[in-house]
Protein backbone atom coordinates (compact mmCIF):
# COMPACT_ATOMS: atom_id res chain seq x y z
CA UNK A 1 0.00 0.00 0.00
CA UNK A 2 1.73 3.28 -1.30
CA UNK A 3 1.19 6.47 0.76
CA UNK A 4 0.02 9.50 -0.65
CA UNK A 5 2.45 12.54 -0.26
CA UNK A 6 0.52 14.40 1.85
CA UNK A 7 -0.51 11.35 4.17
CA UNK A 8 3.33 10.87 4.40
CA UNK A 9 4.24 14.16 4.71
CA UNK A 10 1.42 14.34 8.60
CA UNK A 11 2.72 11.02 9.77
CA UNK A 12 6.51 12.51 9.62
CA UNK A 13 4.95 15.38 11.38
CA UNK A 14 3.29 13.26 14.06
CA UNK A 15 6.33 11.23 14.29
CA UNK A 16 8.57 14.38 15.09
CA UNK A 17 5.77 15.40 17.76
CA UNK A 18 6.50 12.34 19.46
CA UNK A 19 10.23 12.46 19.23
CA UNK A 20 9.99 15.90 20.87
CA UNK A 21 7.59 14.96 23.89
CA UNK A 22 10.38 12.12 24.60
CA UNK A 23 13.46 13.70 24.19
CA UNK A 24 12.47 17.31 25.11
CA UNK A 25 11.90 16.68 29.12
CA UNK A 26 16.03 14.95 28.74
CA UNK A 27 17.30 17.68 26.65
CA UNK A 28 16.06 20.00 29.81
CA UNK A 29 17.11 17.87 32.20
CA UNK A 30 21.08 17.78 30.16
CA UNK A 31 20.41 21.89 29.88
CA UNK A 32 19.59 22.74 33.47
CA UNK A 33 22.53 20.60 35.15
CA UNK A 34 24.69 22.49 33.09
CA UNK A 35 23.32 25.87 34.31
CA UNK A 36 24.24 28.02 37.46
CA UNK A 37 21.77 28.43 40.82
CA UNK A 38 21.70 32.44 39.84
CA UNK A 39 20.84 31.68 36.36
CA UNK A 40 18.28 29.44 37.39
CA UNK A 41 16.31 32.03 39.32
CA UNK A 42 17.31 35.07 36.87
CA UNK A 43 16.29 33.02 33.94
CA UNK A 44 13.72 30.19 34.33
CA UNK A 45 12.51 29.26 31.11
CA UNK A 46 15.61 29.69 28.91
CA UNK A 47 16.19 26.64 26.93
CA UNK A 48 20.13 26.47 27.07
CA UNK A 49 22.61 27.42 29.76
CA UNK A 50 25.02 30.69 29.26
CA UNK A 51 27.69 28.67 29.46
CA UNK A 52 28.55 25.02 30.35
CA UNK A 53 29.16 24.89 33.86
CA UNK A 54 30.35 21.69 35.58
CA UNK A 55 29.89 22.79 38.86
CA UNK A 56 26.86 20.99 39.65
CA UNK A 57 28.33 18.12 38.78
CA UNK A 58 31.02 18.53 41.11
CA UNK A 59 28.78 19.29 43.96
CA UNK A 60 26.67 15.93 42.97
CA UNK A 61 29.90 14.62 42.89
CA UNK A 62 31.31 15.98 46.84
CA UNK A 63 28.07 15.31 48.52
CA UNK A 64 27.66 11.68 46.71
CA UNK A 65 30.12 9.11 47.46
CA UNK A 66 28.87 8.64 44.23
CA UNK A 67 31.42 5.57 42.62
CA UNK A 68 30.09 3.73 45.91
CA UNK A 69 26.69 3.91 45.30
CA UNK A 70 27.10 3.08 41.87
CA UNK A 71 29.36 0.10 43.20
CA UNK A 72 26.62 -1.30 45.35
CA UNK A 73 24.13 -1.00 43.32
CA UNK A 74 25.82 -2.59 40.36
CA UNK A 75 26.51 -5.75 42.80
CA UNK A 76 23.35 -5.74 44.28
CA UNK A 77 21.45 -6.04 40.44
CA UNK A 78 24.12 -8.22 39.25
CA UNK A 79 23.92 -10.53 42.52
CA UNK A 80 19.76 -10.51 41.82
CA UNK A 81 20.13 -11.42 38.34
CA UNK A 82 22.61 -13.56 38.07
CA UNK A 83 21.32 -15.85 41.09
CA UNK A 84 17.57 -15.61 39.83
CA UNK A 85 19.25 -17.57 36.49
CA UNK A 86 21.16 -19.96 38.08
CA UNK A 87 18.18 -21.21 40.25
CA UNK A 88 16.18 -20.23 37.15
CA UNK A 89 17.64 -23.23 35.56
CA UNK A 90 17.67 -26.74 37.41
CA UNK A 91 14.06 -25.53 38.89
CA UNK A 92 12.55 -24.60 35.15
CA UNK A 93 14.46 -28.22 34.06
CA UNK A 94 12.51 -30.33 36.95
CA UNK A 95 9.04 -28.46 36.09
CA UNK A 96 9.42 -28.97 32.28
CA UNK A 97 11.37 -32.03 31.75
CA UNK A 98 10.74 -34.62 34.85
CA UNK A 99 7.96 -36.26 35.97
CA UNK A 100 7.44 -36.71 39.60
CA UNK A 101 4.95 -36.74 42.09
CA UNK A 102 3.80 -32.92 43.16
CA UNK A 103 5.24 -31.20 40.11
CA UNK A 104 1.78 -29.51 39.72
CA UNK A 105 1.77 -28.72 43.08
CA UNK A 106 5.29 -27.09 42.74
CA UNK A 107 4.43 -25.36 39.22
CA UNK A 108 1.37 -23.90 41.23
CA UNK A 109 3.17 -22.55 44.07
CA UNK A 110 5.48 -20.43 41.57
CA UNK A 111 2.74 -19.26 39.28
CA UNK A 112 0.64 -18.25 42.69
CA UNK A 113 3.85 -16.36 43.54
CA UNK A 114 3.75 -14.19 39.93
CA UNK A 115 0.70 -12.37 41.91
CA UNK A 116 2.61 -11.10 44.57
CA UNK A 117 4.44 -7.99 44.12
CA UNK A 118 7.22 -7.04 46.63
CA UNK A 119 4.69 -4.18 47.81
CA UNK A 120 2.55 -6.78 49.41
CA UNK A 121 5.07 -8.49 50.97
CA UNK A 122 7.76 -5.97 52.45
CA UNK A 123 5.50 -5.01 55.85
CA UNK A 124 6.11 -8.68 57.04
CA UNK A 125 9.36 -9.19 55.14
CA UNK A 126 11.08 -6.24 56.98
CA UNK A 127 9.68 -7.38 60.34
CA UNK A 128 11.45 -10.64 59.55
CA UNK A 129 14.28 -8.74 58.93
CA UNK A 130 14.35 -6.46 61.78
CA UNK A 131 14.26 -10.09 64.35
CA UNK A 132 17.05 -11.21 62.10
CA UNK A 133 19.40 -7.88 62.29
CA UNK A 134 19.45 -7.58 58.59
CA UNK A 135 17.86 -4.27 57.87
CA UNK A 136 20.91 -2.29 56.24
CA UNK A 137 22.63 -5.21 55.28
CA UNK A 138 23.15 -6.31 51.22
CA UNK A 139 21.14 -9.46 52.52
CA UNK A 140 18.00 -7.51 52.66
CA UNK A 141 18.48 -5.94 49.44
CA UNK A 142 19.43 -9.48 47.29
CA UNK A 143 17.73 -12.34 49.33
CA UNK A 144 14.03 -11.92 48.67
CA UNK A 145 14.77 -11.42 45.04
CA UNK A 146 17.02 -14.71 44.23
CA UNK A 147 14.52 -16.75 43.02
CA UNK A 148 12.20 -15.19 40.34
CA UNK A 149 8.97 -16.51 39.86
CA UNK A 150 8.47 -15.13 36.28
CA UNK A 151 12.36 -16.38 35.93
CA UNK A 152 11.71 -19.62 36.53
CA UNK A 153 8.46 -19.88 34.72
CA UNK A 154 9.93 -18.51 31.07
CA UNK A 155 12.66 -21.02 31.28
CA UNK A 156 10.10 -23.33 32.28
CA UNK A 157 8.31 -22.58 28.79
CA UNK A 158 11.52 -22.26 26.87
CA UNK A 159 13.10 -25.53 28.21
CA UNK A 160 9.12 -26.98 27.43
CA UNK A 161 10.80 -27.41 23.18
CA UNK A 162 13.68 -28.53 23.92
CA UNK A 163 13.64 -32.41 22.39
CA UNK A 164 13.96 -35.23 25.40
CA UNK A 165 16.13 -36.85 23.26
CA UNK A 166 18.74 -34.16 23.81
CA UNK A 167 18.68 -34.83 27.29
CA UNK A 168 18.74 -38.62 27.27
CA UNK A 169 22.06 -38.54 24.89
CA UNK A 170 23.19 -36.53 27.71
CA UNK A 171 22.66 -38.68 30.03
CA UNK A 172 23.91 -42.00 27.74
CA UNK A 173 27.14 -39.88 27.76
CA UNK A 174 27.59 -40.15 31.43
CA UNK A 175 26.48 -36.32 31.98
CA UNK A 176 25.23 -35.70 35.49
CA UNK A 177 21.78 -33.95 36.15
CA UNK A 178 23.24 -30.27 36.61
CA UNK A 179 26.15 -30.80 33.96
CA UNK A 180 22.76 -31.12 31.67
CA UNK A 181 21.55 -28.24 33.72
CA UNK A 182 24.21 -25.78 33.21
CA UNK A 183 26.51 -27.28 30.56
CA UNK A 184 23.88 -28.76 27.91
CA UNK A 185 20.72 -26.66 28.55
CA UNK A 186 22.04 -23.02 29.18
CA UNK A 187 23.56 -22.52 26.49
CA UNK A 188 20.43 -23.58 24.37
CA UNK A 189 18.96 -21.08 26.16
CA UNK A 190 21.45 -18.02 25.52
CA UNK A 191 18.56 -15.45 24.16
CA UNK A 192 16.24 -16.40 26.59
CA UNK A 193 19.20 -16.13 29.50
CA UNK A 194 20.58 -13.03 28.48
CA UNK A 195 16.97 -10.96 28.21
CA UNK A 196 16.30 -12.26 31.57
CA UNK A 197 19.30 -10.99 32.92
CA UNK A 198 19.33 -7.58 31.50
CA UNK A 199 15.62 -7.28 32.37
CA UNK A 200 16.23 -8.13 35.82
CA UNK A 201 19.66 -5.99 35.98
CA UNK A 202 17.98 -2.73 34.56
CA UNK A 203 14.53 -3.42 37.10
CA UNK A 204 17.16 -3.92 40.45
CA UNK A 205 19.79 -1.35 39.28
CA UNK A 206 16.50 1.54 39.00
CA UNK A 207 14.47 -0.15 41.96
CA UNK A 208 13.94 2.81 44.94
CA UNK A 209 11.03 0.93 46.40
CA UNK A 210 13.06 -2.03 48.15
CA UNK A 211 16.16 -0.38 49.28
CA UNK A 212 14.25 2.68 49.94
CA UNK A 213 12.17 0.05 52.72
CA UNK A 214 15.16 -2.00 54.01
CA UNK A 215 17.58 0.52 54.57
CA UNK A 216 17.57 3.41 57.19
CA UNK A 217 21.20 4.74 57.02
CA UNK A 218 23.93 5.11 54.47
CA UNK A 219 26.11 1.36 54.51
CA UNK A 220 23.93 -0.03 51.58
CA UNK A 221 22.60 3.26 50.16
CA UNK A 222 22.11 2.82 45.97
CA UNK A 223 22.26 5.05 43.82
CA UNK A 224 18.49 5.85 43.01
CA UNK A 225 18.00 6.24 46.81
CA UNK A 226 21.19 8.37 46.98
CA UNK A 227 20.04 10.84 44.06
CA UNK A 228 16.65 11.22 45.68
CA UNK A 229 18.32 12.48 48.56
CA UNK A 230 19.60 15.55 46.87
CA UNK A 231 16.24 17.10 46.35
CA UNK A 232 15.53 16.51 50.02
CA UNK A 233 18.21 17.85 51.68
CA UNK A 234 19.65 21.39 52.44
CA UNK A 235 17.19 24.54 52.44
CA UNK A 236 15.36 25.33 48.67
CA UNK A 237 15.49 23.29 46.01
CA UNK A 238 18.69 23.11 44.15
CA UNK A 239 17.41 22.19 40.82
CA UNK A 240 20.99 22.12 38.44
CA UNK A 241 22.44 19.99 41.35
CA UNK A 242 19.15 17.28 41.21
CA UNK A 243 19.48 17.38 37.63
CA UNK A 244 23.03 16.70 37.17
CA UNK A 245 22.11 13.99 39.63
CA UNK A 246 19.65 12.61 37.68
CA UNK A 247 22.06 12.40 34.63
CA UNK A 248 24.63 10.57 36.72
CA UNK A 249 22.31 8.14 37.49
CA UNK A 250 20.24 7.77 33.85
CA UNK A 251 23.45 7.99 31.84
CA UNK A 252 24.50 3.82 32.63
CA UNK A 253 21.02 2.50 31.61
CA UNK A 254 20.45 4.85 28.65
CA UNK A 255 24.30 3.47 27.27
CA UNK A 256 23.11 -0.20 28.39
CA UNK A 257 19.36 0.57 26.54
CA UNK A 258 21.63 1.65 23.09
CA UNK A 259 23.67 -1.30 23.28
CA UNK A 260 21.09 -3.90 24.15
CA UNK A 261 18.14 -2.33 22.74
CA UNK A 262 17.00 -5.85 21.04
CA UNK A 263 17.32 -7.92 23.73
CA UNK A 264 14.99 -5.32 26.34
CA UNK A 265 12.17 -4.64 23.61
CA UNK A 266 12.45 -8.38 22.65
CA UNK A 267 12.23 -9.11 26.75
CA UNK A 268 9.32 -6.73 27.15
CA UNK A 269 7.29 -8.17 23.87
CA UNK A 270 8.07 -11.68 24.40
CA UNK A 271 5.97 -11.64 27.81
CA UNK A 272 2.77 -10.57 26.23
CA UNK B 1 11.23 -38.02 31.55
CA UNK B 2 12.19 -40.01 35.05
CA UNK B 3 14.23 -38.39 36.94
CA UNK B 4 17.23 -40.35 37.99
CA UNK B 5 16.35 -40.45 41.28
CA UNK B 6 13.38 -39.28 43.63
CA UNK B 7 14.80 -36.75 44.89
CA UNK B 8 16.36 -34.95 42.22
CA UNK B 9 13.28 -32.66 40.89
CA UNK B 10 13.02 -31.62 44.60
CA UNK B 11 16.78 -30.69 45.31
CA UNK B 12 16.37 -28.71 41.76
CA UNK B 13 13.30 -27.19 42.76
CA UNK B 14 14.30 -26.18 46.55
CA UNK B 15 16.12 -23.00 46.82
CA UNK B 16 13.81 -21.54 44.65
CA UNK B 17 10.56 -22.49 46.14
CA UNK B 18 12.38 -21.83 49.77
CA UNK B 19 12.93 -18.76 48.78
CA UNK B 20 9.45 -17.54 46.85
CA UNK B 21 7.57 -19.19 49.71
CA UNK B 22 9.51 -16.84 52.31
CA UNK B 23 9.62 -14.12 50.80
CA UNK B 24 6.20 -14.29 48.38
CA UNK B 25 3.68 -16.58 50.29
CA UNK B 26 4.45 -16.69 54.18
CA UNK B 27 4.20 -12.84 53.89
CA UNK B 28 1.14 -12.38 53.35
CA UNK B 29 -0.22 -14.79 56.39
CA UNK B 30 2.38 -13.56 58.23
CA UNK B 31 0.02 -9.55 57.87
CA UNK B 32 -2.81 -11.43 58.01
CA UNK B 33 -1.99 -12.76 61.66
CA UNK B 34 0.09 -9.24 62.53
CA UNK B 35 -3.13 -7.08 61.47
CA UNK B 36 -5.09 -8.38 64.72
CA UNK B 37 -2.30 -6.79 66.56
CA UNK B 38 -1.55 -2.89 67.73
CA UNK B 39 1.88 -3.06 67.75
CA UNK B 40 4.14 -0.20 67.39
CA UNK B 41 7.43 -1.93 67.61
CA UNK B 42 8.19 -0.24 70.83
CA UNK B 43 6.30 -1.41 73.21
CA UNK B 44 4.97 -5.46 73.02
CA UNK B 45 2.04 -5.72 70.92
CA UNK B 46 -1.21 -5.80 71.63
CA UNK B 47 -4.16 -8.45 70.66
CA UNK B 48 -7.19 -6.48 69.00
CA UNK B 49 -9.01 -8.55 67.01
CA UNK B 50 -10.32 -6.51 64.03
CA UNK B 51 -9.94 -3.30 65.40
CA UNK B 52 -7.24 -2.27 62.92
CA UNK B 53 -9.53 -2.58 59.85
CA UNK B 54 -12.93 -1.02 61.64
CA UNK B 55 -10.22 1.91 62.36
CA UNK B 56 -9.33 1.90 58.74
CA UNK B 57 -12.81 2.02 57.77
CA UNK B 58 -14.42 3.88 60.22
CA UNK B 59 -13.82 7.43 58.47
CA UNK B 60 -14.51 6.06 55.00
CA UNK B 61 -10.31 6.49 54.70
CA UNK B 62 -9.61 3.22 53.55
CA UNK B 63 -12.87 3.51 51.07
CA UNK B 64 -10.97 6.89 49.47
CA UNK B 65 -7.38 5.40 49.13
CA UNK B 66 -8.80 2.50 47.16
CA UNK B 67 -10.88 4.55 44.89
CA UNK B 68 -7.98 7.13 44.50
CA UNK B 69 -5.71 4.50 43.52
CA UNK B 70 -8.28 3.22 41.10
CA UNK B 71 -9.44 5.98 39.32
CA UNK B 72 -5.16 7.28 38.99
CA UNK B 73 -4.90 3.19 37.79
CA UNK B 74 -7.84 4.11 35.23
CA UNK B 75 -6.09 7.94 33.96
CA UNK B 76 -3.14 5.79 33.23
CA UNK B 77 -4.44 3.01 31.99
CA UNK B 78 -6.66 5.06 29.52
CA UNK B 79 -3.22 7.33 28.33
CA UNK B 80 -1.11 4.10 28.02
CA UNK B 81 -3.15 2.58 25.84
CA UNK B 82 -4.29 5.20 23.66
CA UNK B 83 -1.11 6.98 23.13
CA UNK B 84 0.80 2.99 22.69
CA UNK B 85 -1.44 2.07 20.15
CA UNK B 86 -1.61 5.44 18.16
CA UNK B 87 2.14 5.42 18.46
CA UNK B 88 2.83 1.80 17.51
CA UNK B 89 0.54 2.41 14.25
CA UNK B 90 2.24 5.48 13.74
CA UNK B 91 5.66 3.94 13.93
CA UNK B 92 5.09 0.24 12.86
CA UNK B 93 7.11 1.48 9.40
CA UNK B 94 10.17 0.50 8.23
CA UNK B 95 13.74 3.33 8.15
CA UNK B 96 15.91 4.85 10.79
CA UNK B 97 13.82 7.92 11.83
CA UNK B 98 11.10 5.73 12.60
CA UNK B 99 13.13 3.30 14.61
CA UNK B 100 14.81 6.56 16.28
CA UNK B 101 11.28 7.36 17.06
CA UNK B 102 10.30 4.24 19.08
CA UNK B 103 13.65 3.94 20.65
CA UNK B 104 13.17 7.43 22.50
CA UNK B 105 9.52 6.60 23.49
CA UNK B 106 10.71 3.08 24.59
CA UNK B 107 13.53 4.41 26.90
CA UNK B 108 10.96 6.38 29.37
CA UNK B 109 10.18 2.90 30.20
CA UNK B 110 13.65 1.83 31.12
CA UNK B 111 14.92 5.08 32.95
CA UNK B 112 14.78 4.78 36.43
CA UNK B 113 11.24 6.19 38.24
CA UNK B 114 13.30 8.30 40.47
CA UNK B 115 15.14 9.96 37.31
CA UNK B 116 11.37 10.70 35.52
CA UNK B 117 9.65 11.73 39.12
CA UNK B 118 12.70 14.20 39.38
CA UNK B 119 12.74 15.31 35.89
CA UNK B 120 9.01 16.33 36.09
CA UNK B 121 9.24 17.67 39.57
CA UNK B 122 11.67 20.30 37.49
CA UNK B 123 9.45 20.59 34.53
CA UNK B 124 6.18 20.72 36.51
CA UNK B 125 7.65 23.49 39.39
CA UNK B 126 5.68 26.17 39.94
CA UNK B 127 8.48 28.77 40.15
CA UNK B 128 11.27 28.58 37.93
CA UNK B 129 10.39 25.27 36.41
CA UNK B 130 9.11 25.08 32.78
CA UNK B 131 5.29 25.03 32.84
CA UNK B 132 5.65 27.84 35.73
CA UNK B 133 7.88 29.80 32.88
CA UNK B 134 5.28 28.92 30.38
CA UNK B 135 2.36 29.89 32.41
CA UNK B 136 3.85 33.22 33.51
CA UNK B 137 4.53 34.14 29.78
CA UNK B 138 0.83 33.30 29.22
CA UNK B 139 -0.31 35.78 31.98
CA UNK B 140 -2.21 32.80 34.06
CA UNK B 141 0.01 33.43 36.65
CA UNK B 142 1.89 31.16 39.43
CA UNK B 143 0.62 27.62 38.64
CA UNK B 144 2.00 24.70 40.87
CA UNK B 145 0.07 21.60 39.26
CA UNK B 146 1.82 19.40 41.96
CA UNK B 147 0.30 21.66 45.13
CA UNK B 148 -3.04 21.93 44.09
CA UNK B 149 -5.45 19.33 45.05
CA UNK B 150 -7.42 19.08 42.57
CA UNK B 151 -4.62 18.94 39.90
CA UNK B 152 -1.95 16.88 41.94
CA UNK B 153 -3.07 13.40 41.09
CA UNK B 154 -3.83 13.86 37.32
CA UNK B 155 -0.58 15.33 37.38
CA UNK B 156 1.37 12.50 38.64
CA UNK B 157 -0.68 9.88 36.41
CA UNK B 158 0.53 12.04 33.22
CA UNK B 159 4.34 11.45 34.41
CA UNK B 160 3.32 7.76 34.68
CA UNK B 161 1.40 8.00 31.15
CA UNK B 162 4.85 9.31 30.06
CA UNK B 163 6.66 6.80 31.68
CA UNK B 164 4.87 3.86 30.52
CA UNK B 165 3.97 4.47 27.17
CA UNK B 166 6.46 3.26 25.64
CA UNK B 167 5.88 -0.10 26.75
CA UNK B 168 2.16 -0.64 25.70
CA UNK B 169 3.53 0.46 22.32
CA UNK B 170 6.28 -1.88 21.74
CA UNK B 171 3.25 -4.56 23.01
CA UNK B 172 1.10 -3.20 20.19
CA UNK B 173 3.71 -3.19 17.89
CA UNK B 174 4.01 -6.85 19.16
CA UNK B 175 0.80 -7.35 17.94
CA UNK B 176 0.64 -5.95 14.95
CA UNK B 177 3.45 -8.48 13.90
CA UNK B 178 0.53 -10.77 13.91
CA UNK B 179 -1.90 -8.89 11.29
CA UNK B 180 -1.10 -10.42 8.04
CA UNK B 181 -0.40 -7.66 5.48
CA UNK B 182 -2.53 -9.83 2.66
CA UNK B 183 -5.42 -9.22 4.63
CA UNK B 184 -5.08 -5.53 4.64
CA UNK B 185 -4.25 -5.38 1.34
CA UNK B 186 -7.36 -7.74 -0.18
CA UNK B 187 -9.42 -4.94 2.35
CA UNK B 188 -7.55 -2.27 0.33
CA UNK B 189 -8.51 -3.90 -3.06
CA UNK B 190 -11.90 -4.32 -1.70
CA UNK B 191 -12.15 -0.19 -1.37
CA UNK B 192 -11.57 0.23 2.29
CA UNK B 193 -10.03 3.14 3.81
CA UNK B 194 -7.20 3.15 5.83
CA UNK B 195 -10.18 3.89 9.02
CA UNK B 196 -12.34 1.00 8.01
CA UNK B 197 -9.31 -1.11 7.45
CA UNK B 198 -8.26 0.08 10.99
CA UNK B 199 -12.06 -0.55 12.50
CA UNK B 200 -12.74 -4.04 10.85
CA UNK B 201 -9.44 -5.93 10.32
CA UNK B 202 -6.70 -4.13 13.13
CA UNK B 203 -8.43 -3.49 15.85
CA UNK B 204 -10.55 -7.17 15.80
CA UNK B 205 -7.06 -8.64 15.87
CA UNK B 206 -5.68 -6.35 18.46
CA UNK B 207 -8.13 -7.19 20.50
CA UNK B 208 -6.70 -9.50 22.72
CA UNK B 209 -3.46 -7.43 22.91
CA UNK B 210 -5.21 -4.28 23.86
CA UNK B 211 -7.03 -6.76 26.79
CA UNK B 212 -3.54 -7.76 28.21
CA UNK B 213 -1.45 -4.38 27.97
CA UNK B 214 -4.83 -3.28 30.30
CA UNK B 215 -4.85 -5.52 32.55
CA UNK B 216 -0.78 -5.68 33.16
CA UNK B 217 -0.72 -1.78 33.43
CA UNK B 218 -3.61 -1.85 35.76
CA UNK B 219 -1.42 -4.25 37.79
CA UNK B 220 1.51 -2.21 37.66
CA UNK B 221 -0.33 1.26 38.66
CA UNK B 222 -2.12 -0.14 41.24
CA UNK B 223 1.26 -1.02 43.32
CA UNK B 224 2.52 3.05 42.02
CA UNK B 225 4.53 3.97 44.33
CA UNK B 226 7.70 5.92 43.69
CA UNK B 227 6.17 8.81 42.17
CA UNK B 228 4.18 9.27 45.03
CA UNK B 229 7.32 9.22 47.84
CA UNK B 230 9.40 11.26 45.26
CA UNK B 231 6.41 13.84 44.32
CA UNK B 232 3.78 14.50 46.52
CA UNK B 233 4.50 12.40 49.65
CA UNK B 234 0.80 11.46 49.51
CA UNK B 235 -0.03 15.09 49.49
CA UNK B 236 -1.42 18.07 49.10
CA UNK B 237 -4.35 17.14 51.94
CA UNK B 238 -3.57 13.51 51.03
CA UNK B 239 -4.90 14.22 47.65
CA UNK B 240 -2.26 11.45 46.22
CA UNK B 241 -2.23 9.52 48.93
CA UNK B 242 -2.38 6.11 46.81
CA UNK B 243 -2.56 2.30 48.31
CA UNK B 244 0.69 1.43 48.80
CA UNK B 245 2.45 4.34 49.90
CA UNK B 246 -0.26 4.49 52.78
CA UNK B 247 0.89 1.26 54.12
CA UNK B 248 4.58 2.84 53.95
CA UNK B 249 3.18 5.59 56.37
CA UNK B 250 1.71 3.48 58.29
CA UNK B 251 4.40 1.30 59.05
CA UNK B 252 7.45 4.01 58.75
CA UNK B 253 6.03 7.23 59.90
CA UNK B 254 3.17 6.20 62.13
CA UNK B 255 4.94 3.27 63.28
CA UNK B 256 1.41 1.17 63.44
CA UNK B 257 2.22 -2.44 62.22
CA UNK B 258 -1.20 -3.86 63.00
CA UNK B 259 -2.78 -0.84 60.38
CA UNK B 260 0.07 -1.27 57.88
CA UNK B 261 -0.66 -5.20 58.42
CA UNK B 262 -4.19 -4.66 58.24
CA UNK B 263 -3.44 -2.93 54.74
CA UNK B 264 -1.27 -5.13 53.42
CA UNK B 265 -3.94 -7.82 52.97
CA UNK B 266 -6.90 -5.31 51.53
CA UNK B 267 -4.38 -3.75 48.82
CA UNK B 268 -3.77 -8.10 48.33
CA UNK B 269 -7.44 -8.78 48.47
CA UNK B 270 -7.88 -5.97 45.77
CA UNK B 271 -4.56 -7.38 43.65
CA UNK B 272 -5.83 -10.34 43.60
CA UNK B 273 -9.46 -9.58 42.04
CA UNK B 274 -7.33 -8.02 39.31
CA UNK B 275 -5.44 -11.03 39.18
CA UNK B 276 -8.56 -12.45 38.63
CA UNK B 277 -9.43 -10.41 36.12
CA UNK B 278 -6.32 -11.02 34.09
CA UNK B 279 -6.69 -14.64 34.18
CA UNK B 280 -9.86 -14.16 32.51
CA UNK B 281 -8.73 -11.99 29.90
CA UNK B 282 -5.84 -14.58 29.18
CA UNK B 283 -7.65 -17.60 28.67
CA UNK B 284 -10.47 -15.70 26.24
CA UNK B 285 -7.00 -14.73 24.69
CA UNK B 286 -5.19 -17.89 24.39
CA UNK B 287 -8.57 -19.65 23.01
CA UNK B 288 -8.85 -16.93 20.64
CA UNK B 289 -5.54 -17.34 19.25
CA UNK B 290 -5.93 -21.04 18.99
Amino acid sequence: MRESKSRHAVILALACVAAVAWLLPYAWMVATSFKTLPEIVAHPGAPLPEHVDTGAYREVFATLPVARYMGITAFMAGTIAFAQIALALPAGYALAKLRFVGRGFAFGTVLACLLVPAQATFVPVFLLFAKAHVVNTMTALVLPFAASALGTFLVRQALVSVPDEMIEAARMDGAGELTIVYRVLAPMLKPTLVSLFLVSFVFHYNDYFWPLVMTTDDHVRTLPLGVALLREQGTGVRWHIVMAGNVVLSLPVLALFAMAQKHLVRAVSARS
Amino acid sequence: MTPRSTWHPWAMLGPTLALLSVFFLLPIGVAAYESLFSWDMLTPPRYVGTANYAALAAHGELLRVALRTLGYSVLVVAGTMTLGLGLALLLDRPGRFFGFVRASVFSAYVVSWVAVALLWMWILDGNSGAVGGLTRWLGLGTVSLLGDPRWALPALAVVAVWKLTGYAMIVFLAGLQGVPRSLLEAAALDGAGPWARFRHVTMPLLAPTASFVATTSLVTSFQAFDVVRIMTQGGPARATELFVYAIYEQIFLNLSVGRASALTVVFFVLLLAVAGLQLRVWRARAGASR
